[in-house]
């Protein structure tokens, strides 16, 4: 692989002064939103009906505008881009110089080739859709300036993840999209489970960037040493770059580095952050980059595997594969919209992003597009099989577009680079048809979200109806809208591939194992769709017993419920609305319909609190019951719907296989500069294309066949439940999710929590103790010092004098005053004096 | 038999050592001042008897007498001594006179 | 400017505060004597207060915008003889490496002596902090630290600020160590009398690990006088036998001056010395183990104090091992850098974990400091540009995002007189603007791109890599942990259900505004331009590996 023909160029460089516009306009708006949006709310009146007030109007005006403008810009980028020769076709610019530091040094920039032009379509056109439809769906919110500007912040990050000139701008997006997940997720943030499925898709995703950024450092680290090879251990402190290289070392300015990098054939070569650097050092055999990364070891495993499947955990936990996919369906706690923009048509698609720019490093590694064809495959069975059983209509969506990442990682991982990303394209058109729809149907039927307690909506909502239905039919593989397309490439190349390998050991049976695997989560796929599609529209409305627990955790409510009302601003609302909470008889049906959000009223903005009034109806349960039939929503939903929906079907003709039109499909065409990774498959005839193509179709009609046999108004209930009873333990198994986020909690958190009480208990049990006992033993010593002070010193000069008055009064019995004892004294001391005289003689 | 120095200087010696023991254990003042006569006389003795056998001419016999005067002035103060603690202590007994003690 | 040159600015810079100390103590002694107003007393010592540290920091800021750093080398230099006998010299300057930690000391502690003062906030704001001076003090609802002993609180702090921002500036050993001794004494009183309820076990630990430190680099700052040459004093003549000029003794210790000399105890006397001046300078830093003072130290300090103390001081450990260490003592820094770079893990993970398991939140700060400046360790022990510079650039981000977190900490004290996270719940509903800032300064803590924390770990970790590779891959799983608790913290905090506790606490008031907003544009703008920092630091830290290690 990766051996072509033609002698690939450095690339050409057209500069573009306004590529900067493209995300400078969510940023705006989203600090306009987050400094002023609370004020605009409060300056210009509250909601007044479902339009929202005037308030309302200008934050969304402005949220909407910025995206309307960036996509604008966009579109102009888009033309700038086409009118340039297919292989000159790379815009960039450049705002400053962020940080250089020796070899490592990278600019603030941001470049637009094919495919990120692609990808800030996407982002820019869906996401301006998807804010049209948030005005419908998040009307009745008080946080509305809120939502509004995490919506645009959001976009700004994804902008600067496709629009990053090098990696460190690359991953400022892929953190700054994190955080606006996090928020988003959390928008509800008085709910404890919502407030936590945001920090579990932080934390969960940081498992991944721990991952992404080590591969990087090994990349940077390989490139680093491209002159001269050296052995395969990296650990060693006598580290001596060589001296070619050393001589950008003490660079501290960007023109600096630049000007003492050493360069061949004009091709600046070393370790770069940034991508068309690195793609030309790699692609230009000239260099010698690519043999020296191909024949690095590290730890006995080929460097290139290991920076591949390093960068692919990055993108595990963005893009949730397996293991890091348990963020995913729990990030369905944020709201709707959110779910469709980030949860399905543009942030979890970062990590097969990732892949396709990389095409060009990761193909020199056959292990490291294995792993990922791997992970891809064994993750679209999983993911699909949860999909099963799931009654939340929104967690089918969340298992589903985990199982579709993994197709796409199946394209991208077996070299199909361009059908991965054409998945991608068409995912996200579908797909965000599917959650908005979803969402349309939850606000149609008063957040409910169970689908046991919908069907039936058909009749109520026609147009959300049909918009889901043509998306169900591209997810599940008809050709008559885009998923097929892109779906067949993916397995066909799969199938045709023949080059895969694991940790090194070639496995070309692996390619046509991930076909037969992909076949069935496809099935799988088909079924649960239109498994969701009749339980949900057919059948008779099974939600008119007002609703289920998932109404009583809302968030909205408590703050409000809590609050004294006299300490508070109260909500300018309808008064009668607030007599919710206290449940079923509160309620006419009649005012139900007319006020069916009204209890989003009592949630907490910015500076004051929104209290209910202190009525004693007032309870914690919060948003109430409103029964009553469901309706269609409004227009801003709808029209988005029918947008999305139009999108998924004409998007088809960007992938019409070449067996069929004898000309390469237009996306590839328009890709192929990018995805220069020339991966070699296997050419069989075309009947057997055809065949293929034909076992799809199948397998979307054993699913939909199924799906209606058993779900269709829903008529087999009967039936349904005596299979689930006969198949309890598998069902239960799958049914909750094969209990790994219970492996989880076991196996990770917990022992990170024991870890830290331990590592706490080391610090103020052993360290701090040791510190403490330090100061004992010096206070110990420093009494026994005083003892001695006390005792010793100052006891030998009383000792000497206590002495002294003992002796004197022991001799002074010797002197009695008789004059004979004093004789006798004299008698003895001259018979002493006479002794000793005559025993020294 | 030769009378030599050596007959002198035992008498002499005896002399003193009944002196010295009469006054250590006298315990009457005039039986102790009659003991100090005793020393004296011995050492009279010694003196007359060196003169005789040593030096020659008669300075030995000279302090001789002056002991004896200057004994018979001791006795005069240590008998009139005697009768002041007579008068104190209304004894003559030396264990009682021990007032110089304090 | 014109009033600041070359020569000057430094001084200013460090003395602008003492003199503001003088006229607190001279106002003091008018109070005793001339029986001033107490009142008068208290707001003329904080504005002094205001004045001059404001002006210290103005200083700080010229000198900052005259560093020029594509000249390698010192500048703004002022010399003058002070004690001939010993050949010790008033002698400060600046090179990128204390440039940027003058404009930190300059900042940090402007935005601490806002931060002492009892103003700007709302009636019900004061009443709740208890900063509302009503004459008694109730043993058991103490004042707030801001209206206690005043003039004695403010001198104190412009003397700390004198000692810090001369501990950068000097260039003379027996300088640097007066004034690092002058730091000493002011910290002790501030915690030890306006601190909270175990200040005098706190103020004690702090000042005698410190102490136990300060004794261990001053045996070896003496032992590395008594073996240097002589060197030209500032008036031209020669010293007599020895030197205390810094820059001199790098020069000899190139020459290989200390290298040869004699042997201590049977130990080379670089490594020996070496293991002297760091230990001292590792328990300022704080290093594993030398660590637990800091936590208790922070959580007794009141506010402006614990900003000044993670804001610049633990900058000084790492200051001085680069300016001490790395210069004068090259071999045995290159003997010791694998160890520095184990205690730099270490730091970096047991920090983390430990952050973790606690309670209290001042704590988990104090915690995560000791972690982040396990980055700067390791950064600098791998001695590649990168490192250095990400370790540098550590010290500064570092400095303002953790002054950000503890005066964010004392918000809250200042309202709930607590500061346990479990007791907190749903403030994000009572305080949005102060959970924004809040949430601002923890993403910026754990490394969120875009915010100034992330520039420098990822610095240190590539310029690591190369060099200790699996020792960076442990240190790198601290993004996942950092992670956790921090967003742990705001769930427990922030989310969830309100606790009626809370209900009606005023937000940010305008002291608070005050001192956090311009720290969080600092987070923001560094995070996007790091550059402005590393373009005068670069010069001066790659000139210093490449003694140690001859590229």
């Amino acid at each position: 692989m990766g051996h072509e023909s033609t002698e690939l160029v450095p690339l050409v460089v057209t500069h573009a002064a306004y590529l900067w516009l493209i995300p400078l306009f969510p940023l705006i708006g989203a600090t306009v939103n987050a400094l002023l949006g609370w004020k605009l709310q409060a300056l210009f009146g509250e909601p007044k009906s479902m339009k929202g007030g005037r308030g309302k109007q200008l934050v969304h005006f402005i949220a909407v505008g910025a995206m309307m403008a960036s996509f604008a810009v966009a579109a102009y980028s888009f033309f700038q881009l086409r009118a340039l020769p297919a292989e000159e076709r790379f815009l960039q610019q450049t705002l400053w110089n962020m940080f250089t530091a020796g070899r490592l040094t990278v600019d603030l920039a941001f470049s637009l080739d094919q495919l990120s032009m692609m990808m800030v379509l996407i982002i820019t056109g869906i996401g301006t859709l998807i804010h049209v439809f948030s005005i419908g769906y998040m009307a009745e919110e008080p946080a509305y300036w809120r939502f509004f500007s995490y919506l645009n912040f959001f976009v700004f990050a994804m902008l600067l993840l496709v629009m990053g000139d090098n990696f460190a701008v690359m991953f400022f997006g892929w953190e700054g999209v994190g955080l606006a997940s996090y928020l988003l997720i959390a928008f509800w943030y008085t709910d404890p489970e919502k407030a936590a499925a945001g920090m579990k898709a932080f934390v969960v995703n940081r498992f991944g960037d721990f991952g992404f950024i080590v591969g990087l450092m090994l990349l940077f680290w390989g490139l680093g040493g491209a002159w001269e090879a050296r052995p395969g251990t990296l650990r060693n402190l006598d580290y001596v770059p060589s001296v070619e290289l050393n001589t950008t070392a003490g660079a501290s300015t960007a023109a600096a580095a630049a000007a003492l990098a050493p360069r061949v054939d004009g091709v600046k070569i070393g370790p770069t952050m940034n991508f068309r650097e690195l793609r030309d050092q790699v692609v230009i055999e000239a260099t010698g980059v690519k043999e020296h990364l191909a024949t690095t070891t590290v730890w006995g495993v080929s460097l290139l595997t290991l920076i591949g499947m390093l960068l692919f955990v990055g993108a595990m936990g963005k893009s949730a594969q397996l293991p890091l996919y348990v963020w995913l369906p729990d990030a369905m706690a944020g709201p709707t919209p959110v779910s469709a923009l980030i949860h399905a048509a543009t942030m979890v698609t970062a990590g097969v992003y990732m892949v396709a720019r990389l095409n060009f490093l990761f193909v020199l590694s056959p292990s490291a597009m294995g792993w990922v064809a791997l992970i891809g495959a064994l993750t679209a069975i999983f993911a699909a099989t949860i999909g099963f059983f799931q009654y939340d209509i929104k967690k089918v969506l969340a298992y589903s577009t985990v199982s579709q990442l993994g197709f796409m990682f199946i394209g991208v991982g077996t070299g199909a680079y361009w059908a991965g990303v054409y998945h991608l394209l068409t995912h996200a058109f579908f797909k965000a048809t599917l959650f908005l729809g979803s969402g349309s149907v939850i606000l149609g039927c008063h957040h409910e979200q169970d689908m046991r307690k919908m069907g039936g909506l058909k009749r109520h909502m026609p147009i959300t109806r049909w918009t889901y239905l043509i998306a169900t039919v591209a997810i599940a593989g008809f050709p008559l809208a885009n998923g097929f397309y892109s779906k067949d490439e993916i397995l066909w190349k799969a199938f045709t591939s023949h080059h895969l390998a694991l940790f090194g050991q070639p496995t070309p049976w692996l390619g046509p194992v991930i076909f037969v695997i992909g076949l069935i989560a496809a099935t799988g796929t088909s079924f649960y769709m239109y498994r969701s599609y009749y339980m949900t529209f057919t059948g008779e409305y099974r939600g008119g017993e007002g609703h289920g627990h998932e109404h009583n955790e809302d968030p909205h409510s408590a703050v409000a419920a809590h609050t004294p009302a006299s300490s508070a601003r109260v909500h300018a609302s309808n008064g009668a609305v607030h007599a919710h909470g206290t449940g079923h008889a509160a309620h006419t049906l009649e005012d139900a319909g007319e006020h069916a959000h009204a209890g989003h009223g009592a949630h907490a903005a910015l500076a004051g609190v929104h209290a209910a009034p202190a009525a004693p109806a007032v309870h914690a349960g919060g948003h109430g019951h409103h029964g009553g039939t469901p309706h269609e929503s409004p227009w801003q939903i709808t029209l988005v719907l029918a947008l999305l929906a139009a999108g998924s079907v004409a998007t088809l003709f960007l992938g019409i296989p070449t067996a069929w039109s004898h000309l390469p499909p237009v996306l590839e065409h328009w890709l192929e500069p990018v995805l220069l990774a020339k991966v070699e498959f296997s050419q069989p005839a075309h009947w057997l294309e055809f065949l293929f193509q034909g076992l799809g179709v199948l397998a979307a009609t054993v699913g939909f066949v199924a799906a209606r046999a058993i779900y269709k108004d829903n008529r087999n209930e009967a039936a349904l439940q005596a299979m689930i009873e006969r198949w309890k333990g598998v069902w239960t198994v799958v049914y909750n999710k094969y209990y790994v986020d219970e492996l989880y909690e076991w196996a990770v958190v917990r022992n990170s929590e024991r870890l830290a009480r331990v590592f706490s208990w080391f610090d103020g049990k052993i360290l701090d103790a040791l510190v403490n006992a330090a100061g004992a033993v010096t206070r110990g010593f420093a009494n026994l010092d005083g003892a001695i002070d006390t005792y010793v010193v100052d006891g030998a000069v009383n000792g000497l004098a206590s002495v002294i008055s003992w002796a004197g009064g022991s001799l002074r019995l010797l002197q009695t005053g008789r004059i004979q004892t004093y004789l006798y004294g004299a008698l003895g001391g001259a018979l002493v004096v006479v002794l000793v005289n005559f025993l020294i003689s | 038999m030769q009378i030599s120095l050596s007959h002198f200087l035992i008498v002499g010696a005896l002399l003193f050592c009944f002196g010295l023991v009469t006054v250590t254990t006298r315990r009457n003042a005039v039986g102790v001042l009659m003991g100090v006569e005793l020393i004296l006389n011995g050492a009279n003795v010694n003196f007359a008897a060196f003169n005789h056998y040593v030096v020659g001419g008669v300075s030995g016999q000279v302090f001789a007498l002056f002991v004896i005067v200057l004994a018979a002035a001791e006795a005069a103060v240590g008998l009139a001594i005697v009768l002041a603690v007579f008068q104190t202590f209304k004894t003559i007994d030396v264990r009682y006179a021990d007032l110089m003690r304090e | 400017m014109s009033f600041f040159t070359d020569g000057n600015v430094l001084s200013w810079a460090t003395f602008f505060p003492l003199i503001g100390a003088v006229a607190i103590v001279l106002l003091m002694i008018g109070r005793a004597m001339l029986g001033l107003g107490k009142v008068l007393v208290d707001q003329a010592s904080r504005w002094i207060a205001l004045v001059t540290s404001f002006l210290s920091m103005v200083a700080a800021v010229a000198a900052w915008s005259m560093y020029d750093g594509t000249i390698p080398g010192v500048q703004l230099v002022a010399k003058a003889v002070w004690i001939r006998s010993f050949n010790v010299e008033y002698f400060v300057g600046a090179d990128g490496l204390s440039i940027s930690m003058i404009l930190l000391s300059g900042i940090v502690s402007f935005i601490a002596t806002i931060a002492s003062m009892p103003w700007w906030s709302g009636a019900k704001a004061a009443e709740m902090a208890g900063m509302v001076d009503d004459g008694h003090d109730d043993p058991h609802h103490p004042k707030h630290f801001s209206v206690r002993m005043v003039p004695g609180y403010m001198a104190m702090l412009l003397l700390l600020q004198t000692g810090m921002m001369g501990t950068f500036a000097a260039l003379d050993m027996f300088l640097f160590y007066v004034f690092w001794e002058v730091m000493l004494l002011p910290m002790y009183f501030l915690i030890g009398v306006w601190g909270g309820p175990r200040k005098e076990y706190a103020a004690i630990k702090f000042f005698l690990y410190t102490l136990a430190g300060s004794v261990l680099m001053l045996l070896a700052i003496i032992a590395l006088y008594y073996n240097s040459l002589p060197a030209p004093l500032a008036d031209g003549t020669m010293s007599s036998g020895h030197t205390f000029n810094i820059m001199e003794m790098a020069r000899q210790a190139q020459a290989g001056v200390f290298a040869g000399a004699a042997p201590i105890l049977g130990f080379a006397f670089t490594r020996i010395v070496f293991v002297g001046l760091f230990i001292g300078f590792a328990i300022k830093i704080p290093m594993f183990p030398f660590h637990t003072w800091l936590p208790d130290a922070h959580v007794e300090a009141p506010t402006p104090i614990s900003v000044i103390l993670a804001g610049v001081l633990l900058k000084m450990g790492i200051y001085g091992i680069l300016r001490f260490n790395y210069a004068i003592l090259p071999d045995a820094t290159a003997w010791a850098a694998n160890a520095m770079a184990v205690f730099g893990v270490i730091n970096i993970v047991y920090a983390a974990f430990v952050c973790l398991a606690q309670k209290d939140l001042k704590k988990l700060i104090a915690y995560s400091s000791v972690s982040h400046m396990g980055f700067s360790l390791l950064g600098m022990a791998s001695m590649t540009p990168q490192g250095i510079s990400g370790a540098v650039l550590n010290l500064f981000t570092h400095g303002i995002i953790s002054s950000m977190l503890f005066l964010l900490v004392g918000v809250i004290y200042d309202r709930a007189h607590h500061r346990e996270i479990e007791k907190f719940g749903g403030l994000a509903a009572v305080l949005p603007e102060y959970t924004a800032m809040t949430g601002l300064a923890f993403f910026a803590s754990m490394g969120l791109p875009g915010l100034a924390g992330f520039i420098s770990e990822f610095m240190v970790f590539s310029g690591a890599f190369p060099v200790f590779t699996t020792y960076t891959i442990i240190s790198a799983t601290s993004v996942i942990i950092t992670a956790a608790y921090y967003l742990w913290a705001i769930h427990r905090m922030f989310l969830g259900k309100l606790n009626q506790a809370y209900v009606g606490f005023p937000d940010l008031v305008w002291r608070e505004r005050l001192t956090l907003y311009p720290l969080a544009a600092f987070t923001i703008v560094l995070g996007f331009y790091p550059q402005m920092i590393l373009s005068a630091v670069n010069g001066s830290l790659h000139a210093l590996i490449r003694n140690i290690r001859p590229l």
